[in-house]
């Protein structure tokens, strides 16, 4: 769907991005993470065509990225804005003949999802009439009104209340499902390891890894194992500071050069094991390593 | 093109459909008429009610006499000097004119006393009537009779008629052409600096707000600016054009009004023109001899031409200094320039080109582009030659051509910049380095 080849960005003697690469796949969920300033919302504003990368070749369905593009994005940027003046139905008519639809078009469209998102009853109010989570969800339609087939979500859920972040999270699904390409740029890992098929971290101006939710925590197991041992028949060693409780010793131990059998063995001979398992890092953790690895080197 | 128009369509209906709009269009035409009826009528109530003053006039040289007004009477009773001013100060007397004797080649010492500082009016009445009773004085000293000089007083009207290579004759009065230029540069004056700051707002807004960056995903920056200055340059003349149509109809009912009221002659001369030539004119008729020898097509398509390009003019530079800022009070350092040359074009216009609309300086101030559309409606109602019309005109196209170029190039970057003040030095910067 989106390919980048070696796209650079400078403002004056600020590195924006530097030599990014990125492959987006047609009808999968990629999740755009770093934090901020690291450049997200440059390379977002260069596929929208908001501002002109340096140098490097951006291409959606292998063409060469175009103004006739404009049509095939939705948009929605993180500092969200409306007319506060003007009525929802006015509003969403006016993004949506903006992105090329007909008057008729735009019209059936809007009504359609005014009665999904059950806002239908608010048409005829002003934006400053409404309270944030509403013009949410007014904006959440105006990006996706011209059912464009790439979809690009800035921190889609900042500003709604729990059921209605489960509800736009539950349309961003459908729209997977329907073949929309989406690319996702959150701080919220958790929605990030529910949503996302894809992920490429971007780290002052860089990228810093990309690929599968699942490629990326394999690279990043700390082959570390969580372990329980119950009422153990020998002393369990000081340096693995256990935790106990209820006569139940919990702690984590490296596996340093052994294999998980090994390292299992060893364990049984203090005791009974509840519970071997391997680590896994969350999206969470990998990030802010990441990050705290790339500040330090 | 189609996106261009949206735009225009957004802003021009979001401004119609307000009710401020439909307040200000419907009262401000009849604010002025208002505001102008209660000072007449307070005026004239004042002269109803004033009290007469009174003026004691102490003449040592018994030769001055002063004609009493509705406001003031003048009393000769013979007081001395501190008598009167004893009068003054119980109150008896408003004023004392006190006149010493003097030579009449050389009238010095006359001094007004009054309880408070004396109007300008009476110190004029005061001075115009001594003056002339010592002129006379004079003239009759050296043989002339006063009578005669009165007999041979005549009063002077120049009719000034332009007369064209066909031989046509056009009628001029230089006060209407003055008030016409007066009015056209001034209206074009307010025009920009009223939606001219519309148009900053509008971008503040949408920058403020964080509109702007979902607008420039579906469009380019320089149609959404080119479609808002051209949708609110749309809300005024829709503006104006009311304003006319409810101006003229005003004026029209009450000329009407009026009409029944004219005096006949007035009415004859005005019906029919060659009965007019061989009376006497009133001034009345003169002035509508004059407003029908003024070239109004030309007038009305020049008003037109520099009332847009001066609105296309600035309105693009209003529209990159709200790009550029984040709230309007921090607009206020860029806009020095932009409203140094607007008032240096309003002033020219009282200063120099209803003055003399040919000299040198109106030349070039009806020309420059900055300062030529407010300018050059001074000089168009007294008519102006068609090249340097052609001229100006060709100068403004390519000055609003100029700073909408430059102002799209600041816009588009400036619009997507948050959080850094601007200098000049930035903005010169985002004109330099913007494809």
């Amino acid at each position: 769907m989106l390919q980048i080849k070696n796209l650079n960005k400078s403002y004056g003697p600020n590195r924006a991005l530097t030599a990014i690469d990125l492959s987006v796949p047609k009808g999968v969920i990629f999740g755009l993470l770093g934090p901020n300033g690291a450049g997200k919302t440059t390379l977002i504003r260069i596929i929208n065509q908001i501002i002109e990368g340096d140098s490097g070749e951006i291409l959606i369905d292998k063409q060469k990225l175009n103004p006739s593009h404009i049509s095939k994005i939705g948009y929605l940027p993180e500092e969200r804005g409306l007319y506060k003046k003007m009525k929802v139905w006015d509003q969403l008519i006016y993004f949506a003949r903006l992105k090329g639809l007909s008057n008729y078009e735009a019209k059936s469209r809007i009504n359609q999802w005014l009665e999904k998102l059950e806002i239908g009853s608010w048409k005829e109010k002003k934006i400053e009439d409404l309270s944030k989570g509403m013009a949410q969800k007014v904006q959440f339609i105006s990006t996706i009104i011209h059912e464009p087939p790439l979809l690009i979500l800035d921190e889609p859920f900042s500003g709604f209340d729990p059921v209605n972040a489960e509800l736009i999270k539950n349309e961003i699904l459908e729209l997977k499902e329907n073949g929309t390409t989406v690319i996702l740029s959150t701080h919220r890992m958790e929605s990030v390891e529910l949503l996302c098929d894809q992920v490429a971290m971007i780290n002052r101006s860089k990228k810093i890894l990309d690929g599968t939710i699942k490629e990326v925590k394999k690279s990043f197991r700390p082959e570390v194992y969580s372990i329980a041992i119950e009422e153990p028949h020998q002393l369990i060693p000081q340096e693995w500071t256990a935790k106990e409780d209820d006569g139940t010793y919990y702690f984590t131990l490296p596996l340093s050069g052994k294999s998980p059998n090994e390292l299992l063995n060893e364990l049984m001979q203090y005791g009974q094991v509840k519970k071997f398992q391997e680590v896994i890092p969350s999206m969470e953790e990998i990030f802010i390593h990441q990050v705290k690895t790339a500040q330090n080197g | 093109m189609d996106k261009i128009w949206l735009v225009i369509k957004r802003e021009y209906l979001a401004r119609v459909k307000k009710k401020s709009f439909l307040l200000a269009t419907l009262l401000t035409p009849l604010i002025f008429p208002a505001i102008m009826g209660v000072f007449v009528w307070i005026s004239l109530e004042e002269k109803d009610t004033q009290a007469l003053r009174i003026i004691e006039v102490v003449d040592e040289n018994k030769m001055f006499f002063l004609e009493s007004s509705d406001q003031y009477a003048f009393s000769f009773s013979d007081t001395d000097r501190e008598e009167a001013k004893q009068m003054v100060q119980e109150g008896d007397r408003y004023g004392f004119l006190f006149i010493p004797e003097f030579d009449l080649e050389n009238p010095q010492g006359i001094v007004f006393y009054g309880e408070d500082n004396p109007s300008m009016n009476l110190i004029n009445y005061l001075e115009n009537n001594l003056k002339k009773k010592i002129e006379e004085q004079r003239l009759f000293e050296s043989g002339i009779d006063p009578k005669i000089i009165n007999e041979v007083r005549t009063t002077v009207d120049i009719k000034s008629i332009t007369l064209d290579e066909k031989g046509d004759e056009t009628i001029n009065n230089a006060t209407v052409n003055y008030a016409l230029g007066f009015l056209t540069g001034f209206l074009i004056y307010i025009f920009i600096f009223v939606y001219g700051n519309q148009i900053m707002q509008g971008v503040i807004e949408e920058k403020s707000s964080r509109i702007v960056e979902i607008l420039v995903s579906s469009l380019k920056p320089f149609q959404l600016m080119l479609g808002k200055i051209v949708g609110i340059g749309a809300v005024g003349l829709t503006q104006f054009l009311i304003w006319v149509v409810l101006i003229g109809t005003l004026s029209t009912i009450v000329m009407g009004y009026l009409g029944m009221q004219m005096p006949q002659q007035t009415a004859m001369e005005m019906a029919n023109p060659e009965l007019a030539n061989s009376m006497p004119q009133s001034d009345v008729s003169e002035i509508i001899q004059v407003i029908s020898g003024i070239d109004f097509i030309g007038l009305v398509l020049s008003f037109l031409f520099y009332f847009l390009g001066g609105y296309l003019l600035y309105g693009a530079l209003f529209a990159a200094i709200g790009s550029a800022v984040e709230a309007p009070s921090e607009a206020q350092q860029f806009m020095f320039p932009v409203t140094i040359p607007l008032i240096v074009a309003y002033m020219g216009l009282f200063v120099f080109v209803l003055n003399d609309p040919n000299s040198n300086t109106s030349f070039w101030l009806s020309i420059i582009p900055l300062t030529s559309p407010i300018a050059m409606m001074g000089r168009v109602s007294y008519g102006v030659p068609w090249t340097d019309l052609v001229l100006s005109m060709g100068l403004l196209i390519g000055g609003f051509l100029f700073t909408t170029w430059m102002a799209g190039k600041i816009y588009r970057i400036g619009i997507l910049m948050h959080g850094t003040k601007p200098s000049y030095k930035t903005l010169w910067k985002w004109i330099r380095t913007s494809q």
